[in-house]
């Protein structure tokens, strides 16, 4: 049970969620899907940050997955606003619609 | 084969597995449910890298918050199911390709040019988890003091944006 995990596994597992991330952004077209692609996507980083917090014995990566966490709920909150507005102006998110920047 | 790596083994295929369904999942009430369950699994994956406060956080903010917030946003459109639009045929193996290329990518700069099969640090000294909280607390108010009053501010800024966003204007149908 003491030995643990090499890093390298935990940067694995991140890159490849990362990969599946930016993959769903690239082939969804639902705009509520490609935002939670990208929530993925700043989750794996955060992975990578306290996993390398843990290998260099420093708080500072853990500190940093924090401030990370609250920007990212920041910024959910506006982009899920947008997409309200979106859909009130065109009655429906289709990512196809959203070729102008003039609503 | 210890304990800790089958803990993992398992974790990694919960993890991938959720974030696939995330990726094909047609109905999007589904997809954000996976994403909640990929979410809980990194939450177990701090937990075991001894950050029990990221840990706690990322069920609360993430699992807890901000897919309450998705779901949320998700029933009030109505949008589970969209109806199949025009679809660009090159678009999905073109984004497989690139998707690949990304994680070659990352895969060859992590373990080729790193070289990073480093084992973490003193495995044998288990993390003290009230020390490492302590230390925590007084790093993130005394050092970093004002990005954390910076990031309040940074909240505050987006309710109000997102309030005036939302607001509609007088006599306009909603």
């Amino acid at each position: 049970m003491n030995q643990t995990i090499p890093l390298s596994y935990y940067l694995a597992i991140s890159a490849v969620l990362f990969a599946m991330g930016t993959l769903g952004v690239l082939i969804r077209r639902n705009p509520l899907i490609i935002f939670m692609s990208v929530e993925l996507m700043l989750n794996s980083a955060n992975l990578a940050f306290v996993a390398f917090a843990r290998s260099f014995g420093v708080l500072t990566g853990q500190i940093f997955v924090f401030f990370v966490m609250t920007v990212s709920a920041a910024e959910v909150a506006v982009g899920l606003a947008l997409i309200v507005i979106i859909f009130r102006n065109k009655h429906s998110i289709n990512i196809d619609l959203m070729n102008s920047l003039k609503g | 084969m210890n304990l800790t790596l089958i803990l993992f083994i398992v974790l990694a295929a919960v993890a991938v597995a959720s974030a696939a369904g995330l990726l094909v999942s047609r109905n999007t009430v589904y997809a954000a449910l996976f994403l909640v369950l990929n979410f809980a699994t990194v939450a177990v994956f701090y937990l075991l890298l001894g950050a029990p406060f990221i840990a706690l956080a990322q069920v609360t903010i993430y699992a807890g918050a901000i897919m309450v917030l998705f779901l949320f946003v998700i029933m009030l459109l109505g949008s589970e199911k969209l109806p199949r639009g025009l679809v660009l045929p090159w678009q999905r193996p073109m984004a497989i390709v690139l998707a690949a290329v990304l994680l070659a990518e990352a895969g060859f700069l992590l373990f080729q040019r790193l070289r990073l099969t480093a084992t973490l640090a003193n495995p044998e000294a288990s993390v003290n988890t009230t020390e490492t909280l302590r230390t925590l607390g007084m790093t993130l108010f005394n050092q970093y003091l004002l990005p954390f009053e910076v990031t309040s501010v940074l909240l505050l800024v987006a309710m109000v944006g997102v309030i005036v966003l939302t607001k509609k204007e007088k006599g306009e149908q909603g």
